[in-house]
């Protein structure tokens, strides 16, 4: 794609001409007009969405390096770290990954959504700041106190194994920043609706912000209802902790954590498939029907982490792995096909009209943040989505579950489909929000087939050395000095050697997104008028 | 586009492929959602959830009794115990081993009952690759029935410290 200019003039066509423009709410002095897409940017926003992006993308880089680690430990080829620092990282890893580096993306993008694509003002720039410092004083808490040596209890921290109070606090402190930073967001919609900056209903890539939003209140209370009362045990306050209990209210923590990733990824979707081909979004009441459909049922997946446990009985296995969640399904199944149709659509208008498959050939896929995002679907929709939806089938947990084929499944939805999303919109939001080029820009172009080629090795190599029994979270497959001998097929060998070879791949792809973006935001040249297009 | 304002009237039916997207979409999603119960009956192989409230040390006495009256043999001075045909069996997981070794009958049914005695622990058992968890002061009864001959490793795949790598069992099954 040479120019994305066409983008920009499809989103003024879409309003009607003869209506006034709404006007925005923000200060005098602090919004500028993007010279590249004429949206108004609210700078408090702006610094806010910036300081949120940098936070994630450091702690994608620590999060990176001890995957690495970890992948290199489970070939056994090589074994690298020694046991005590294989389970470290691995804690490290969850936590910096699924917890650090997504949430504070996160909350960048809900900024984002909440006020340029609103023409609105943030809120507050004072609970900004508190959300931003709470979180980063509890992460910084978290990882220090998993690197000395006072937290290995891997990222679920199953009661009763112990961490030190601190740690629990970390996570408090992390979990009530990102609530006020939701709550900004919410404050901020408010707002947008009281001065009218905005007409009718918001844009769908808001409403799936929202949506995340939603599910993100709803989950960090779980997170409050079991980090609490955990915290208080860790300080001899509370006596005890079920461990059945502490399982059921985690994952409402746990699980639902991943659906406002769902939904911030999908909602990323929409806005690449908007600003790289100009998709038009075919039926907006379907696409938000199918959002409104993940805040009602999605959370009931939680209940697929405790199909093998006691305590829970088989009439709640039945209902919690059958009706509600293929109604969660079926909002990806409808996501699945109108995204990708809201770029074959934009492309065939554009004249791409060749055959069945003419239009996909024609797709800018030279530009990062297109080929990112189409990526992104691909592994989410067919790997992840596949994997997650098998593994969600009580007989096939009982063969499935605490092997490798779980971190097979949430490799490819969190890290092949949110992760590389939220990559592929780096792409923009570097040159839109930070007004920087990117320099090494051939490199970048490569970025996402490199990653994604490594997490579907990752992603495969993981699942089928599961489906031979391999323990997930586990240092030795060969069982050295144990009571009684035990081991795998050794097949297993093969699968393990490409998660440590689809470990490196996925590695340098990150690499390769990590050290253009900190050269674009520090070295990178100014921008003042438009942005160089993909 | 999904970055502007829909227009007013956005609300409408879906149609065209789109519609039948939707449709077929929603069909396999009831042909799943009614096949979950229908395998829960019909397949062979069901957990039930089936589980009792037990103190560790109570769990831990009855393991005691069981190998006490049921010892048949001992390998590096680990007991061997054989559970009585339709009877229960006791399996007890802590830090960093599975106690004892258990003996059954192929084609016999046991009860087996599994707990902790100590935080939490994986049962998985090998080569067949089948997996519950293990929780302290939950008495977790699998209803089982050997239908191989041989000897079976249980390794432990819930992280539980530092020799969770080396925390195995053993299952043998003779005719």
């Amino acid at each position: 794609m040479t120019t994305m200019d066409p983008t920009v003039e499809g989103a003024v066509a879409e309003t009607p001409a003869d209506a006034a423009e709404p006007k925005g709410n923000h200060l005098p002095g602090l919004s500028r007009i993007c010279g590249t897409t004429g949206f108004t940017v609210d700078l408090t926003a702006q610094k806010f969405i910036q300081l949120n992006a940098v936070a994630a993308v450091v702690c994608l880089l620590i999060g990176g390096i001890a995957a690495l680690l970890v992948a290199l430990t489970r070939w056994p080829a090589v074994h690298l770290l020694p046991a005590e620092w294989y389970y470290r990282m691995v804690t490290l890893h969850g936590l910096s990954m699924l917890i650090l580096w997504i949430i504070f993306f996160e909350i960048a993008v809900l900024y984002f959504a909440g006020t340029v694509l609103l023409k609105s003002r943030l809120a507050s720039a004072t609970a900004a700041w508190i959300s931003f410092i709470m979180m980063v004083v509890g992460g910084g808490m978290v990882a220090a106190m998993v690197l000395t040596g006072k937290a290995d209890v891997m990222f679920t921290s199953y009661a009763p194994l112990k961490a030190h109070q601190l740690y629990y606090l970390g996570v408090i402190l992390f979990a009530v920043g990102t609530l006020i930073g939701v709550i900004n967001f919410f404050a901020t919609i408010y707002i947008a609706k009281r001065d009218k900056t905005y007409k009718g209903s918001v844009p769908l890539v808001v409403f799936g912000a929202i949506t995340a939003g939603i599910i993100a209140v709803a989950t960090l209370l779980h997170g409050a209802a079991i980090y609490i009362p955990t915290w208080l045990w860790a300080l001899g306050v509370i006596p005890n902790m079920d461990p059945a209990v502490y399982r059921l209210v985690f994952w409402g923590l746990g699980h639902p954590s991943q659906q406002i990733n769902v939904a911030a990824m999908v909602s990323v979707w929409y806005l690449l498939s908007a600003i790289t081909v100009g998709g038009k979004v075919l039926n907006q009441g379907v696409s938000r029907v199918a959002f409104l459909f993940y805040i009602l049922f999605i959370n009931l997946a939680s209940a697929h982490h405790l199909l093998v446990d006691p305590g829970v009985s088989a009439g709640w296995k039945i209902w919690n792995t059958s009706y509600a969640m293929y109604l969660a399904v079926l909002a990806s199944m409808i996501h699945g096909y109108t995204v990708p149709a809201s770029v074959e659509v934009a492309l065939r208008k554009q004249g791409h009209d060749k055959g069945l498959f003419g239009w996909l050939g024609a797709a800018p896929w030279g530009n990062p943040g297109f080929s990112g995002f189409f990526l992104s679907l691909l592994i989410f929709g067919f790997i992840g989505g596949i994997t997650g939806v098998t593994l969600g089938t009580e007989q096939i947990n009982i063969i499935a579950h605490n092997t490798l084929r779980i971190p097979g499944h949430f490799h490819s939805t969190v890290v092949g489909g949110t992760t590389l999303a939220f990559m592929a919109v780096t792409y923009y939001v570097v040159p839109l929000i930070f007004r920087r080029e990117f320099p090494l820009r051939a490199i970048c172009k490569l970025q996402p087939y490199v990653f994604a080629l490594g997490i579907a090795m990752v992603s495969f190599g993981m699942s089928f050395a599961g489906s031979y029994g391999v323990s997930r979270r586990h240092w030795d497959i060969e069982f050295t000095g144990a009571t009684h001998a035990a081991g795998y097929d050794a097949s297993v060998h093969v699968w393990l050697a490409l998660v440590g070879i689809g470990g490196i791949v996925a590695f340098t792809g990150l690499l390769m997104y990590v050290l253009p973006v900190v050269g674009a935001v520090f070295f990178g040249k100014k921008i003042d008028g438009k942005m160089t297009p993909w | 586009m999904g970055i502007s304002a829909p227009p007013a009237d956005w609300f409408k039916a879906p149609s065209g492929t789109e519609r039948a997207w939707i449709g077929l979409a929603l069909l396999w999603c009831i042909v799943l959602t009614l096949a979950m119960p229908y395998w829960h009956f019909k397949g062979k192989q069901n957990s039930t959830g089936e589980a009792y409230a037990v103190e560790p040390a109570k769990f831990a006495a009855r393991v005691q009794s069981f190998v006490a009256s049921n010892k048949v043999d001992e390998k590096n001075g680990i007991p061997v115990v054989e559970a009585a045909p339709g009877g229960d069996a006791y399996l007890q997981a802590q830090m960093w081993t599975f106690y004892p070794i258990l003996k059954f009958r192929k084609g016999q049914t046991y009860r087996l009952h599994i707990s902790s005695t100590d935080i939490q622990h994986g049962f998985s058992l090998l080569p067949i690759n089948m997996n519950f968890q293990v929780l302290p002061g939950y008495d977790h009864v699998l209803t089982i029935t050997p239908t191989m001959t041989g000897d079976f490793p249980i390794i432990c795949n819930e992280f539980c410290g530092i020799g969770h790598h080396q925390m195995t069992g053993k299952i043998i099954v003779t005719e």
